[in-house]
């Protein structure tokens, strides 16, 4: 018996609506039982694709936090509460990050902690402030704190204080005075520039050239002449090191001798395969303190449960138990009470005293200056507030972790 | 003057790697009428093969010259089987289809190449191991003076040596003859007992060897490697086999040397032509821009990209022939 | 589609039966969470792009690779009249023609010069051409700033239709509606008169006329068809569909930047168009939708397969699924070269084609 061909889809739908309907609502946190609450506490990030280890790691430092406050046996408003972590892949991927989000806030999350790319948390963060979920990210495009969204907190320093803490090392301590600025023209790569440039304006030093090229090509040679010719005295790009490796080869074979600078994106162990032995000598600056300085408490827990740190999971973890502080604080579970709250708390975590500032930022985020000597990344100095003091390390020296890729 | 003569050096060298790669596309133009989309995928397996052998052998205490031309004979292998395969799967049997068929696989099998080699060989930059020294040659006395490499006139002489050797092969050898009938006319090449099947796969097989050494090149020049480098890298290419005349064997070394010196001095001097202060004095308009900020300008090496498409665009519609090509069929 | 053999019904029921059915989806997804209406919604926009894309490369047979340039243009035009950064906010109706017609003369633009070329020409230069609009969006921003560069234009106002505003959540009747249910609504209505548009033409005096070309320039034209005309409007047709889905797609997302317009988006859109079949509108809706949907489906499926298998996830399904699409593309034009819903002229030719290989 024929069918018209219309009729099919409709059977399926009509099929798909019965089955939909029979469902259950989705229960949210089972408010009135007396054994206790169950939190979910969000993580967001790349879990596939080129920066899934990134991802992985933040996720285990969110993994980490929880399971330090489900220790705690909290009470909150009189009710025990047990929290619990559920983790969604962005892919790095605007489009992507939105869905994700949709569906984090669809599941009544208590919060978000994540998005690790810029170009993600951007869009993300506009569904989870409609929703009133609080969401707590490193990403360092300064926007994401700087559009008057509510709830939107970070833990790490962004480029608007990336940019001043680079251009304060290269004057004072590189003596520059003719610098040159190179970026990727990528939203990461262009607004870091235009931060150290802005900066270094204002310490009176020379911007001799400003070139653009395209963070997909390998040949920079026409731009590097261009520069070649102004004679600079130090070179700064706004990249990652896929551009940053090639460039600085290619300055040593057109017999550029300036020094080089980066931000984040070229503080990578990849530096020495990418660029040779022209790596040796780089600057680079970089959010949050080595990763050497963070407490012992917290990195030998995190080795026994899930081995080494990659970059950025204390900060997950700060970012978490942050979270956790707050509604310990508001004494309050509900997103709308506890929210307001996170402005207000300050705690010992992971990377030092975790508080935020009226707009989110964290207050008094540390960068870290470091050189490439031998084809190893050495802390130089840590600029906090403005003020740049010498690295020392810590006296308990195990084996100095490396970062390595750098957040977008 | 030291920035000019840089910036032909520079030029020259792209577009020697570019004349290369644009072998690879006129040969099998020239002979099946039909891009192969693939190609620049070709080259990228070339460079990453390279690679593969390279690191395998670098501690092995070979001279490097040896290690090279080993890595370079393993990728001109890999290439040739990844080139036939191309052939066997993209193009033979689609060959009496409509024209988008074979187009529309060979895409296919570009997206496929790729994301095997992110396979194999992963999704972050390969650092290509520098095993022969980098010698610098500088072209005067003074800091600011033009310099050149060691590599990078290899690099311009074996595309030279290559061009010389395709020339020979077509023009001199029964190989070429068969080759040349079978792309005027693949049926009467047939009934004078040319094998056409076997030609045409000689053809690409020849191109995806071009191919592999042009990828060893790019490994060796610029240092790094990833799974989509083919793909500009392709589109450039063909771009300079467009503008040189497609199917014409020094049409592509033109077009590919042209298409490097268009890419540097573009990115070299464009800046400098489009500053916001000079078309202030030319144009209304600018005044604002050229007094916030008097040293920007409209174009920069950012454009790089642009001026290569805007070549192609600009020679296919005013003289699709190319500069040095003959014929071209105007029927879709 | 007209069903031809028996009817059991009058055809009225059908189209009843298939409003109730788009009206109850969004209702019966929300039950699996509101995300799942947001990626049907981005499914739709994927199906109305195909069906412009089709136009091009199914009705007319002109290879074209940088389709998703007018699409960018579509969502850059949206974007800088409805937003903070000019300060303009100009209502979706007036942006929305606006749009398609940019794209539209961005279509005229690239199609003038060069669709007298033969068609793989046509496939590189418009791949160039994609390229380029990709690059200016993005360099746009000094020394003046018309697209906000690699930023991207953020806050665009949602689309309001009769003083309702389609972002936030809207209570009807007790009922909380998220904003991805109102859009489904919107892009389901857009939906169904683009595919109307698409039939109708399809079969209109140019739709055969497309065909012809498609079939034998040469022919075509000593019938007195004005290739060079007709092509080019086959172009601009197809820009602008792809102007418009670029509009919702700004309005929905309320962000874009030109990394959402990359070639791969292009090529994605393709595959769409080649696996439901080159010119047939309802297998290129099948196609649209399949390849929408295949990342989730591979989701839920390849990784959790991979990971009993093997304990770890192997293969990104991100990555098996471009392997996937690549695969499938050379599959479809080797053993089913008119889709998986195929056109019935196409079927036709095709079934001559082989009759000729046996005689």
């Amino acid at each position: 018996m024929p069918i018209r061909p219309l009729a099919w889809p409709t059977l399926v739908v009509l099929a798909l609506l019965s089955t939909g309907c029979g469902k259950p609502e989705p229960e949210p946190a089972k408010k009135g039982e007396p054994a206790g609450v169950t939190v979910t506490l969000a993580h967001a990030g790349p879990l596939t694709g080129a920066l899934s280890h990134l991802g992985k790691d933040d996720e285990n430092g969110v993994a980490l936090a929880i399971e330090r406050a489900n220790a705690r046996k909290l009470v909150i408003d009189g009710t025990p509460v047990t929290f619990k972590l559920q983790s969604e892949d962005d892919q790095a991927d605007p489009k992507v990050g939105t869905t994700v989000a949709q569906k984090l806030v669809d599941a009544k999350v208590a919060a978000v902690i994540g998005h690790l790319n810029s170009g993600v948390t951007l869009p993300a963060s506009e569904i989870y402030s409609r929703a009133g979920v609080p969401v707590v990210t490193v990403s360092s495009s300064p926007l994401v704190t700087t559009r008057g969204l509510k709830g939107v907190f970070r833990t790490l320093g962004s480029d608007a204080e990336l940019g001043p803490a680079m251009a304060a090392y290269l004057a004072s301590e590189r003596k520059a005075r003719r610098v040159a600025i190179i970026d990727d023209k990528t939203a990461y790569g262009e607004g870091l520039a235009n931060e150290v440039e802005k900066a270094l304006k204002a310490a009176n030093v020379a911007i001799v050239a400003r070139e653009r090229i395209t963070d997909k090509d390998t040949d920079f040679k026409a731009p590097l002449t261009r520069i070649k010719a102004k004679q600079p005295d130090a070179i700064f790009h706004g990249g990652m090191d896929a551009t940053a490796g090639p460039i600085l080869k290619q300055a040593r074979e057109l017999g550029i001798r300036a020094s080089f600078a980066f931000g984040d994106g070229g503080c990578s162990d990849a530096m020495p395969r990418l660029a040779g032995a022209a790596a040796d000598g780089l600057v680079c600056a970089m959010a949050g303190l080595p990763l050497e300085a963070t407490s012992r408490e917290f990195r030998e827990r995190f080795q026994a449960r899930f081995g080494e740190v990659r970059l950025y999971a204390p900060y997950f973890y700060d970012g978490a138990l942050a979270v956790v502080e707050a509604m310990v604080k508001a004494n309050s579970v509900d997103p709308a009470r506890f929210g307001p709250v996170l402005h207000d708390v300050s705690f010992a975590g992971a990377t030092g005293t975790v508080a935020f500032d009226a707009s989110g930022g964290r207050r008094d985020a540390e960068i870290t200056i470091y050189a490439m000597q031998g084809g190893k990344l050495v802390p130089r100095s840590v600029v906090k507030g403005g003020m740049a003091t010498a690295y020392t390390p810590p006296p308990p020296a195990a084996a100095p972790p490396q970062p390595e890729t750098a957040r977008k | 003057m030291d920035t000019f003569l840089q910036q032909v050096v520079n030029g020259l060298t792209l577009g020697a790697v570019y004349a290369v790669v644009a072998l690879g596309y006129t040969m099998v133009y020239g002979i099946v009428q039909l891009i192969n989309f693939a190609h620049g995928e070709v080259v990228m397996i070339g460079c990453m093969v390279a690679f593969t052998v390279i690191v395998a052998l670098a501690s092995a205490g070979l001279p490097p010259m040896l290690v090279l031309a080993l890595g370079a004979l393993a990728a001109i292998a890999v290439c040739m089987a990844v080139g036939y395969g191309i052939e066997r799967v993209a193009y033979r049997p689609l060959r009496n289809a409509p024209r988008l068929a074979p187009l529309i696989t060979a895409i296919g099998l570009s997206i496929v190449l790729q994301h095997l080699a992110l396979l194999v060989w992963g999704r972050s930059y390969i650092a290509f191991p520098q095993i022969i020294e980098v010698k610098l040659y500088r072209l005067g006395n003074a800091e600011t003076s033009a310099t050149i490499s060691n590599v990078q006139i290899a690099i311009v002489v074996a595309s030279a040596v290559m061009m010389a050797a395709l020339l020979a092969l077509v023009y001199r050898t029964r190989m070429g003859i068969a080759m040349r009938a079978t792309s005027q006319n693949p049926a009467v090449a047939g009934l004078m007992g040319i094998d056409v099947n076997r030609t045409i796969a000689q053809t690409f097989l020849i191109g995806a060897a071009l191919g592999a050494v042009a990828g060893v090149m790019v490994g060796a020049y610029y240092g790094i490697a990833h799974y989509q480098m083919g793909f500009m890298l392709g589109l450039k290419a063909f771009s300079a086999a467009v503008l040189g005349g497609i199917g014409n064997l020094a049409g592509a070394v033109l077009g590919g040397l042209l298409m490097g010196l268009i890419e540097a001095m573009g990115a070299g001097y464009m800046g400098d032509f489009t500053r916001v202060c000079t078309l202030d004095t030319l144009l209304p308009g600018f005044a604002e821009a050229c007094a916030s900020n008097p040293d920007a300008s409209l174009l920069g090496s950012n454009y790089k990209d642009v001026y290569a498409f805007i070549v192609l665009i600009l020679v296919l519609v005013f003289r699709p022939s190319g500069l040095l090509g003959e014929r071209v069929g105007d029927r879709a | 589609m007209s069903g031809a053999q028996g009817r059991r019904f009058p055809p009225w029921v059908g189209v009843v039966l298939v409003t109730i059915a788009l009206v109850a989806l969004p209702f019966a997804l929300m039950q699996a969470g509101t995300a799942w209406v947001r990626i049907t919604n981005f499914a739709i926009l994927f199906v109305i792009l195909s069906i412009g894309l089709n136009i091009v490369v199914g009705f007319a047979g002109l290879l074209d690779l940088g389709y998703i340039a007018f699409y960018a243009v579509g969502a850059y035009v949206y974007a800088l009249l409805a937003s903070p950064f000019f300060g303009l906010h100009w209502p979706f109706w007036a942006i929305l023609p606006i749009g398609a017609l940019v794209a539209c003369g961005f279509g005229v633009l690239l199609g003038a010069p060069t669709l007298k070329l033969r068609g793989d020409y046509l496939a590189i230069v418009t791949l160039g051409f994609g390229e380029i609009v990709r690059i200016l969006l993005n360099n746009l921003s000094e020394p003046f700033n018309l697209t906000n560069g690699p930023k991207g234009i953020s806050s665009i106002d949602p689309v309001s239709v009769f003083g309702l505003s389609l972002g936030g959540t809207t209570k009807v009747a007790g009922f909380a509606i998220p904003d991805a249910v109102k859009y489904y609504f919107l892009l389901i209505v857009l939906l169904v008169a683009v595919i109307v548009v698409a039939l109708r033409l399809q079969n209109s005096r140019i739709g055969r006329a497309w065909e012809a070309i498609r079939e034998d320039e040469v022919a075509a034209r000593a019938m007195g068809i004005d290739t060079t005309r007709v092509k080019l409007l086959a172009f601009a047709l197809g820009a602008a569909f792809g102007g418009v889905a670029g509009g919702l797609f700004a309005a929905i997302q309320g962000f874009i930047s030109p990394e959402s317009f990359v070639l791969n988006e292009s090529v994605m859109v393709l595959a769409m168009v080649v696996l439901g079949g080159m010119g047939n509108v309802w297998g290129v809706v099948l196609g649209a939708l399949l390849l929408s949907f295949a990342p989730e489906l591979l989701r839920y499926t390849i990784e959790p397969a991979q990971r009993a298998l093997f304990g770890k996830s192997l293969v990104d399904s991100e990555v098996l699924r471009m392997l996937l699409f690549g695969a499938a593309m050379v599959a479809m034009m080797r053993f089913r070269p008119a889709g998986l819903l195929p056109s019935a002229v196409r079927k036709r030719e095709l079934a001559r084609l082989a009759q000729d290989d046996n005689a």
